[in-house]
């Protein structure tokens, strides 16, 4: 035994998580650890926390739950990003060490996609997409919660790399051979791929759930044309993740095979082909910007016809532009990797097909505008974002044409050019409608209003920062600046820009704090929402009071147009007119451990995995068998909420007559 | 939404398509089919392209043994048969006859998967293991993957005997029977892809 | 050429944009992707400020459009414009946004095409110079089959000829890039991709590697040194005559995981690069095709034929 606690030192802090920073970062992660659990216990929040929270399968309380998440990974890549631009204001600097910025920039990347854009676009669909169609919850109930702890403990996984073992340092990309085991030992990337495989597993299943929730749950009468454009936007998206995530699972797994078991999928020796992880992963990648973006089209409709107090302009043709990016993203992925020999033939067709999806997204940018065209534009913190993507999204799409003309993409790719880029459409499209659907829908989900004051606040520093940071970048493509360089020779002229979009980062960061401020200083002092509906809006959760009832409609609503709650509102009606004798008996979703504890199996699996210690995974593994074994045999799954305890809520909120 | 159908042609439908909740969860079962048929997808194609990568290994025609396979392909084709028959049981309503061709399935089932086994250890006692070349992992983790599935079934089937014997044919345990065979018949269409490009392939060019 | 005809009028313009962004950030020349010194970097610059022009229209027109409904229908007392709720329908517009951007990529597209085409091949008239590089794990081994002389982490071309790169990796991938010169290519290992580019002025480069590979791997940048043809050969000689032979010795301590400056060689061992005979797929097949025979150590094969 004595050997095998410095082996077992070794293999979980090796030199390379003992930087001083990061034995900083465990002190006050220990310490806070210990506050957090005295605060439970002398507050007795462990029963509270257990029964209405890890054990939940209410929507509404996951999505917060996937909010509280996402801004967590937020702040984390945010650090991250701050990092990085430290180490590459100045030319020749070592703020950190090359292992540990190779490390930074790695989990930057991953974390804002994976545990940070997808959990939070998840929480919006949460949030809303059943209320919108008039349903009283997902399709599958427990799944969704599955959904949500295998993201969670994925993330988890993914997290706790820093702190034990080392990061992964392949790029959010890990192409092999260099994930290889020649080239990177150490288990950095083990973390990579099975906190993503874990993930992964969970964003297939949410894919899955809110497909069939869009197309079987929807409120009788609403037909396809007269869903919510963020309904629409749900579908499509659902739709991408099914088809986009398998391809990338496969080509994790085989990643993780060459690493753990000795396969030669992407190997340098034995006939080994890096070039088809590559496609495989961009099979994945190209779709997913995409359903990084889609969801998000759907809250701007949402939100800027609010605000407009407008009908959305052209409808249909929003519906066909989103169906037709979600069929041409399929036929893409190659521009990610023009420089990689696939001949012109190939480049051209992939080139082509690239300018092909920019003319749809060309459209939906037309019919915002004029969406607002012979509105009234109200300049909430919510459409102040939607105002900002518009101009923000145009020139990222701009530079993404010049992207996909094949030969200027030989000078574009890996320069900071193309860094730019992508930054410009994934923070001007996502994290702006991110944004604007938190401010919109905050008082849905929480029954009170952000301070648009300080939201306001938090928006300009978001916008401006935004743009200090990412001009210069796209200048210094131009000067040759290439992505992932560590530090940078004196004399290339480089430096000058990279100290200003450093300061824009710095502006970010500050705009971070402004809006968790903002969070917090709502959640204690906001404005509450009485009425259910703060914005005059017009889709069917607003009709609703928030926060809404566990039960979501104590009568489902009947759709006869689109817009439904503003055309109810015309003509005078309200869902507040409930009769007592209207209200029955609801089937509701019985709450369950399995969930959290199936998550709670697969992050042993995966920690067990990730050091090769076997017989921790084998423990994790027939904790995994066990939860699938207990909840096929699990017949008492729902409970029937009595009509009288709706009754009676009902009329707490002043919704029943008589 | 509801089922744009009146009262008596609900009525008419089977019994796991009647119940609305259990109708949905097919609807999930077939969306959870088109993720495997794009696991398997991007397997075949990972396949498609290191097939000829034999580095200093064995080649697919000095490997394979048509023999074995025949062997597997007609128990994994007789399983589809007999799962086909037994949701025809469940649909006139005999817990039995539907219990006896679950357990065909499952034995044929098993058959497979021991012939599948005993075929690759043949091939590891050669060293043909998915260490030796790029062509063997990628036929390795396909065939391997399909395998898996198959093993998976069968345990599911299992679980699905004992509540038939405890509940008999409900409307829940139909709708799982039914996924089952779903389940069941996709593997089929896999196996006979795999049979086709991967041996016949194999063989032939 | 199409795009030959739009370039005279466009480029003023866009020169002029780009200049503000220049002055504000001092000396225009180290924005080497805007200068170009020879035919490759040149045409793949022209496409940008095609691409950068027309892109420019869309955003003129967007931001007109989008400033004046923010302006005019903001909801403030008294705003006289008119206030149409339910206005959601317009055939002939909803048309012309289709067709409009479809129009400006239509221009971009075509010497988009023509040129991806154009590049892929080697210009027929001259013979082009080959060197066949490898990306070692942070270092660039160039070999000159020509000349039978090796180099670590240094260029040195001949100008107003084409030099075809053939790149392989003995390492994780990387990307060969000399902006000035041209767009990049990947190196990967058991691959061998064609790159060509050409320097029409003299003068001393710089290149590196775009594709991240490791701890090291900011330290790839290497000099491209460009000079007439009589000097290069006198200088390849020279190198030939002068330093000592890489023998492979010398290949296996490269292949170390470590950095290391400039080196030159005068012979390097045959098998150091990949030959068809190893097993290794040789990609680029119409590049090839005018080649064959021309280089007797390699037998160019298109890509369906290999493996």
């Amino acid at each position: 035994m004595p050997s095998f606690l410095p082996y077992l030192y070794h293999t979980l802090f090796p030199p390379t998580v003992r930087y001083p920073d990061i034995l900083l970062i465990d002190f006050g992660l220990i310490m806070a650890g210990i506050g957090l659990l005295g605060f439970m216990t002398k507050t007795r929040r462990w029963g509270w926390l257990w029964r209405e929270w890890l054990t939940t399968v209410d929507h509404k309380k996951i999505a917060v739950m996937y909010l509280i998440a996402a801004i967590v990974m937020l702040f984390r890549g945010g650090i991250d990003a701050e990092m990085l631009r430290a180490q590459l204001a100045l030319p020749t600097t070592k703020f950190m060490p090359a292992a540990q910025y190779d490390e930074v920039f790695t989990t930057h990347g991953t974390i804002m996609i994976f545990f940070m854009a997808m959990p939070f676009i998840f929480a919006l669909f949460n949030a809303v997409v059943p209320l919108m169609i008039g349903a009283r919850d997902v399709a599958f109930p427990r799944i969704n919660a599955m959904s949500y702890w295998l993201f969670a403990f994925g993330a988890i996984l993914f997290n706790i790399s820093f702190v034990i073992g080392g990061s992964p340092n392949a790029g959010w990309t890990a192409y092999p051979p260099y994930t290889g085991l020649a080239f990177n030992p150490g288990p950095g990337e083990n973390y990579y791929f099975l906190a993503l495989i874990i993930a992964g597993m969970g964003t297939t299943m949410t894919g899955v759930n809110f497909l069939v929730t869009t197309v079987r749950m929807r409120a009788p009468g609403m037909t396809l044309m007269r869903m919510p454009m963020f309904v629409w936007s749900t579908m499509i998206t659902s739709a991408l993740i099914l088809f986009a995530f398998p391809p990338l699972t496969v080509a994790l797994a085989m990643s993780l095979f060459d690493r753990l078991f000795g396969s030669s999928f992407f190997t340098l020796t034995r006939g080994g082909m890096p070039m088809m992880y590559v496609n495989l992963f961009w099979l994945f990648g190209h779709p997913e910007v995409y359903i990084l973006v889609i969801p998000l089209f759907g809250v701007f409709s949402e939100v800027v016809s609010t605000f407009s107090k407008k009908q959305l302009f052209g409808y249909p043709v929003m519906v066909v532009s989103m169906l037709a990016i979600m069929f041409l993203s399929y036929g893409t992925w190659v521009h990610h990797f023009f420089t990689m020999g696939a001949g012109p033939a190939v480049n051209a067709f992939f080139g082509l097909s690239t300018m092909l999806i920019a003319i749809p997204t060309g459209v939906k940018i037309f019919n915002w505008i004029f969406t607002m065209w012979g509105g009234r534009i109200q300049l909430t913190v919510a459409m102040l974002y939607q105002l900002a993507f518009i101009p923000t999204f145009v020139i990222g799409g701009a530079s993404g044409v010049m992207l996909a003309v094949v030969p200027a993409d030989y000078q574009f790719h890996n320069s900071y050019f193309l860094i730019a880029h992508f930054h410009n459409v994934i923070i001007g499209g996502t994290l702006f409608g991110l944004l604007s659907g938190l401010y919109y829908w905050w008082p849905k989900m929480f029954g009170m209003k952000l301070n648009e004051r300080q939201g306001k606040v938090a928006f300009w520093l978001f916008f401006i920062g935004f743009w200090i940071t990412f001009t210069p970048q796209y200048l210094l493509g131009l000067k040759g600046m290439t992505r992932r360089l560590y530090t940078y020779p004196i004399g290339m002229g480089w430096h000058e820009l990279n100290v200003i979009s450093t300061f824009g980062a710095l502006i970010m960061g500050a705009a971070f704090v402004a809006l968790v401020y903002n969070i917090v200083w709502s959640l204690l002092y906001g404005e509450k929402d009485l009425t259910g509906d703060p914005w005059n809006g017009r889709t069917l959760e607003w009709a609703l009071p928030s926060p809404v009832p566990e039960y979501n409609f104590a009568r489902i609503p009947v759709v006869h147009e689109r817009d439904a709650w503003w055309a109810m509102k015309q003509r005078g009606q309200s869902l507040a007119d409930l009769k007592p004798e209207d209200v029955r008996d609801v089937e509701m979703p019985r709450n369950t451990p399995i969930p959290f504890l199936l998550g709670a199996s697969f992050f042993v699996v995966g920690f067990g995995m990730t050091f090769k210690f076997w017989p921790i995974a084998i423990m994790g593994f027939v904790g995994v068998i066990l939860c699938i074994l207990f909840s096929g045999f699990d017949y008492e799954d729902h409970h029937h909420l009595k009509a009288d305890v709706i009754r009676s809520t009902e009329a707490s909120l002043g919704r029943l007559q008589g | 939404m509801s089922l744009p159908l009146a009262e008596e042609q609900v009525q008419k439908l089977p019994l796991e398509f009647a119940d609305e909740k259990e109708s949905v969860n097919i609807t999930g079962f077939w969306m959870f089919l088109v993720t495997d048929v794009l696991v398997f997808g991007s397997l075949f194609s990972t396949y498609a392209v290191m097939r000829h990568s034999y580095a200093m290994g064995p080649t697919a025609d000095q490997l394979f043994k048509m023999g074995p396979v025949m062997l597997e392909t007609l128990l994994l084709l007789t399983s589809s048969f007999t799962i086909g028959l037994g949701v025809f049981a469940m649909r006139k309503g005999q817990t039995r006859a539907l219990m006896f061709w679950l357990l065909l399935t499952m034995l044929l089932g098993a058959g497979f998967v021991t012939t599948e086994i005993h075929d690759f250890v043949s091939f590891a006692a050669i060293g043909a293991t998915w260490h030796t070349s790029a062509f063997l992992s990628a036929f390795d983790i396909l065939v391997g993957t399909h395998g898996a599935h198959v093993t998976f079934g069968i345990f599911w089937a299992l679980t699905l005997l004992l509540q038939l014997r405890k509940r008999g044919i409900t409307a829940r345990t139909a709708r799982k029977i039914y996924t089952f065979s779903l389940y069941w018949h996709f593997l089929d269409i896999v196996w006979i892809f795999i049979f086709t490009f991967v041996y016949l392939n194999g063989k032939i060019v | 050429m199409l795009f030959g005809r739009f370039r005279k009028p466009y480029r003023a313009l866009v020169l002029a944009a780009i200049a503000v962004g220049l002055l504000s950030t001092g000396c225009g020349q180290q924005y080497v992707v805007l200068h170009p010194v020879g035919p490759v970097g040149e045409k793949e610059l022209h496409l940008m400020e095609l691409a950068a022009l027309a892109m420019a229209i869309v955003i003129v027109i967007v931001f007109t459009l989008y400033f004046y409904a923010v302006i005019r229908f903001r909801d403030t007392p008294g705003n006289r414009a008119p206030y149409r709720p339910d206005w959601h329908t317009n055939k002939w517009l909803e048309v012309l946004w289709w067709v409009l951007p479809a129009a400006l990529l239509t221009v971009i597209a075509i010497p988009t095409v023509q040129v991806t085409f154009e590049l892929a091949h080697v210009p027929k008239a001259k013979d082009p110079v080959v060197i066949d590089v490898t990306s070692l794990t942070w270092k660039w081994l160039f070999e000159y089959p020509g000349q039978h002389i090796a180099t670590v982490n240094y260029l040195e071309i001949p100008t107003n000829v084409p030099v075809l790169f053939e790149l392989t990796a003995d390492s994780p991938m990387n990307t060969l890039w000399i902006p000035q010169l041209g767009g990049m290519e990947y190196t990967m290992p058991n691959r061998v991709l064609p790159l060509w580019l050409q320097a029409n002025k003299t003068g001393v480069y710089w290149g590196d590697s775009a594709q991240y590979s490791g701890v090291g791997f900011e330290k790839m940048f290497f000099k491209v040194k460009a000079v007439p043809m009589k000097d290069f050969d006198a200088w390849a000689s020279q190198v030939h005559t002068t330093s000592t032979p890489m023998t492979l010795a010398v290949y296996h301590k490269l292949l170390r995981h470590d950095t290391m400056g400039k080196a030159l060689y005068s012979r390097y061992p045959r098998d150091t690069f990949p030959t068809i005979a190893s097993g290794f797929t040789l990609t680029g097949s119409g590049m090839y095709m005018t080649m064959n025979g021309q280089k007797g150590r390699i037998v160019y094969m298109p890509m369906s034929r290999s493996n």
